[in-house]
């Protein structure tokens, strides 16, 4: 059989530009989705999604409208809480868990003075730049902007 | 064989499908596995996946609004 003949699994590769709370979850809970219906799945942290990777940051994002200064947000929370939505760290944990992959762009860690150390190195499977999304996203079936 | 059993009752969107797919990878071929839940979409999606992980979906029973999805890995 050539190589090329075995069937390689489908992938989603999503670019998480965004920090805000709402869109964490709604790139996680997608990736997640792929994964348990047998994708493969990439995240590439960039800009202000970035912020969510350092350390203690995750479930820091604000809400993406009507915020009103934290006053949205949990009020959002407590409605998720009544909902029995999993937590973001939860939908992360799973996340790994199922093999999914998270790559940190290196360029935002450079603008926004960010090091390796404020980065929670559990979270990250590697660091990139738009060819390592590129390389990650020509051979995706789904590929979104958040 | 021993039937690998996911309680996913009162769980939301994506934790049934989720929870689903770690039992299916810790299963051995040919065991099965039953998901109990009450999520509406996922009784719907479970199937999807059952399909795209080329599984074998054995059945669907629902009472009073708790479903029961089996699947042979």
């Amino acid at each position: 059989m050539m190589a090329d003949e075995i069937k390689k699994p489908d992938k989603a590769t999503i670019i998480v530009h965004s920090g805000d709370m709402d869109k964490i979850y709604s790139a996680l809970i997608i990736s997640n989705g792929a994964l348990s219906m047998g994708m493969e799945a990439s995240l590439y942290f960039t800009f202000w999604g970035l912020q969510r990777l350092q350390k203690g940051g995750l479930e820091k994002g604000s809400l993406s409208k009507m915020n009103m200064m934290g006053i949205g947000k949990s009020m959002i929370n407590s409605r998720m809480k009544k909902a029995n939505v999993a937590s973001l760290e939860h939908l992360f944990k799973d996340f790994k868990e199922l093999g999914g992959k998270v790559i940190a762009c290196e360029m935002t860690m450079e603008i926004m003075g960010v090091n390796k150390e404020d980065l929670d190195q559990d979270l990250i499977d590697e660091y990139g730049a738009v060819g390592t999304y590129i390389h990650e996203a020509r051979d995706s079936k789904i590929t979104l902007f958040i | 064989m021993a039937e690998l059993k996911v309680d996913v009752k009162g769980e939301t969107c994506p934790v049934p499908l989720v929870e689903m797919r770690k039992a299916v990878r810790n299963a051995s071929p040919g065991e099965i596995i039953e998901v109990t839940g009450t999520h509406p979409a996922s009784k719907k999606e479970i199937p999807m996946a059952v399909e795209a992980l080329g599984l074998e979906l054995l059945d669907i029973t629902e009472d009073e609004g708790v479903w029961k999805i089996r699947i042979r890995k």
